[in-house]
């Protein structure tokens, strides 16, 4: 063992001097994204953390609190409104998306013409986020909206929408599921590298339709389930530009969420200690949250051997 | 025993019926606030408030666009907006092109460590960053100009590096060891051997980019306050919160046309693209 590792170690020598240069060269290439990662995404993480522990307008420079903004942040109740509304939301949006998402694959998989379909139930993720909302203003306005017009052919008087506390929220969720294309992609894609094999096996083996949907189709697809259900609880949490541009978080602060929260303390305060230490705590608890679902997904989350996620 | 097998194929085609169907109405629903937008944008006001809601335009209020893009100046806005996107599209591409190519074809220490960080920033809140950045780029004085839209696309995007980096990895070693072979550099390899064969993937990154710059709205609004520096998204905003928008929906209908117009067009073009960058990622940009 000795003798051969003696034997080896002169070639090693000449590579070690290649395998440097290859490193170097690897370092080169990835240096611009690596700067990039400090200076605008950990750097920025990192010192959002350390303006929370200070009171700072921009104008004055900083100055300590310790833990004051969190003290603030955990006993001012339009935080915690924040944070309900938006976990409202979430609780809604999510599931609601993915299970549309979902169904629409499963509705076009193999269906004659799925291309122009998948084409329209897309059309709409592709639509700037302003210009969506300025739609949805309209669509969704009690009485001229296409929203209340279509209810109304099936005798109903439609809510107020964006106009109503109790509607509004509910308004915002609808115009979510407009977004329901990417997701719909996503599963399309994955139901056909579901091995048609496997349903043919069942099939002989007398398994239902909705036995092999539930054996076959839903454990082969929780991977991507699992993925989109990760980002779609990430993305959801931060929602800004609708409720920003439609509602301005009202009527009666019904969709004030905390990126308004933290936008308002920034940009309109110049709060900007506070509205650090209102982004760690959202931060914090989607941190958590991701963490969950990490940890629950190998209970529910089936890998074929070899394959891990997409990470 | 025949009897039977007609039944079995009599329900398997009112199934298929009945799923066309639905699909039908769902995809009609789907594009229905979209065909209404162009519907509205060519309507007078009068027929936009009538009920039941009016699907031709009679008659065909033309005017409303000019009069739309000049109340403000959308020219403007667009110029703005192409000339930011341009540089976006060309950042994204030259900065996740290398790193995606580092990641791919050479061997370095902590490579699948770093690369695992990198990747991880898509799950962090950006929202987090947005007030450090912000701090940053004021110190640097660069609020109301357009290096905060732009320069931070020259340092490489995890989305984007993870997409190239995926397609790299399937072009064969064997093509560019032949290259170094033959004496090509190593930027040489990656400009004559790699990106020739991975026209695909930088189309979807150029395509994502262009959308992702072309749609922004947080970033233009926290970092551009001059109205002449606007992109069109804030100028769609700001004509939104016009006094009396209500009297005005026909023309904000129009002005929100033109801007979704070039999105649907690139994606009409490119809807290849779209879905294979939606499927080799599994994210959208």
């Amino acid at each position: 063992m000795l003798g051969m590792m003696r034997l080896v170690t002169p070639r090693q020598g000449g590579n070690r001097s290649l395998e440097r240069r290859e490193a170097l060269y690897g370092f080169l290439f990835i240096a611009p994204a690596l700067l990039g990662m400090l200076i605008f995404n950990l750097g920025p993480i990192i010192a959002a953390l350390f303006i929370s522990f200070t009171r700072y307008s921009i104008l004055t420079t900083p100055k300590w609190t310790g833990v004051a903004n969190y003290q603030k942040a955990f006993s001012e109740s339009l935080v915690s409104l924040s944070f309900a509304n938006t976990a409202y939301y979430t609780v809604i949006s999510v599931p609601l998306g993915i299970g549309l998402a979902f169904a629409v694959a499963l509705l076009l998989n193999r269906i004659k013409g799925a291309y122009i379909y998948r084409t329209a139930f897309y059309v709409p993720a592709v639509v700037p986020s302003v210009a969506s909302a300025v739609i949805w203003l309209v669509m969704l306005n009690p009485n001229i909206g296409l929203v209340n017009y279509f209810i109304s052919l099936f005798g109903i008087k439609g809510p107020g929408w964006l106009i109503s506390p109790d509607w509004a929220t509910p308004g915002l969720i609808l115009m979510s599921l407009w977004g329901i294309g990417t997701g719909m992609v996503l599963y399309l894609a994955g139901l056909q590298g579901v091995p048609e094999h496997l349903y043919e096996a069942a099939e002989i083996d007398g398994a239902s339709p909705l036995r092999r949907f539930w054996a076959i189709t839903v454990p082969m697809m929780t991977p991507t389930l699992f993925f989109h259900l990760v980002l779609g609880l990430i993305a959801s949490f931060q929602v800004f530009n609708a409720p920003f541009i439609m509602t301005k978080g009202g009527p009666v602060k019904s969709t004030y969420f905390v990126s308004l929260l933290i936008y308002d303390n920034a940009f309109r305060y110049f709060k900007m200690g506070y509205a650090s230490a209102i982004a760690w705590i959202l931060f914090v608890l989607v941190l958590v949250l991701t963490i969950i679902v990490l940890k629950t997904s190998s209970s529910w989350v089936y890998y074929e051997s070899g394959t891990r996620g997409r990470f | 025993m025949v009897a039977n097998i007609r039944w079995i194929l009599v329900r398997r085609r009112v199934s298929t019926g009945v799923r066309h169907l639905i699909a039908l109405a769902g995809a009609l629903a789907m594009v229905l606030p979209l065909l209404w937008m162009i519907s509205a944008s060519l309507q007078t006001m009068e027929q936009v408030v009538r009920y039941p809601p009016a699907w031709i335009p009679n008659p065909f209020a033309w005017e409303n666009y000019p009069t739309a893009l000049t109340f403000l100046p959308f020219g403007l806005y667009f110029r703005n907006t192409l000339y930011v996107t341009a540089v976006v599209i060309v950042g994204d591409l030259i900065s996740n092109v290398l790193a995606a190519y580092g990641f791919s074809r050479y061997r370095f220490p902590a490579k699948d460590l770093l690369f695992a960080v990198l990747l991880s920033t898509l799950m962090m809140p950006g929202i987090v960053r947005l007030i450090p950045t912000y701090l940053l780029f004021n110190q640097l004085h660069w609020i109301n100009t357009f290096a905060p839209l732009m320069v931070p696309s020259f340092f490489g995007s995890p989305f984007y590096l993870f997409l190239l980096r995926q397609f790299f990895l399937g072009i064969p070693d064997d093509l560019t060891d032949a290259a170094r072979i033959d004496g090509c550099s190593e930027l040489g390899i990656l400009w004559r051997v790699v990106l020739p064969l991975a026209k695909p993937a930088l189309a979807t990154v150029a395509i994502f980019s262009f959308q992702a710059s072309w749609n922004d709205f947080m970033g233009p609004m926290i970092f551009l306050t001059d109205e002449r520096l606007r992109t069109v998204a804030l100028g769609l905003h700001s004509f939104q919160g016009l006094p009396y928008m209500s009297a005005l929906y026909n023309q904000l209908m129009a002005a929100s046309t033109v801007m979704v117009l070039p999105v649907l067009l690139v994606f009409a073009l490119f809807q290849r693209h779209f879905v294979q960058g939606v499927t080799l990622t599994g994210i959208r940009g």
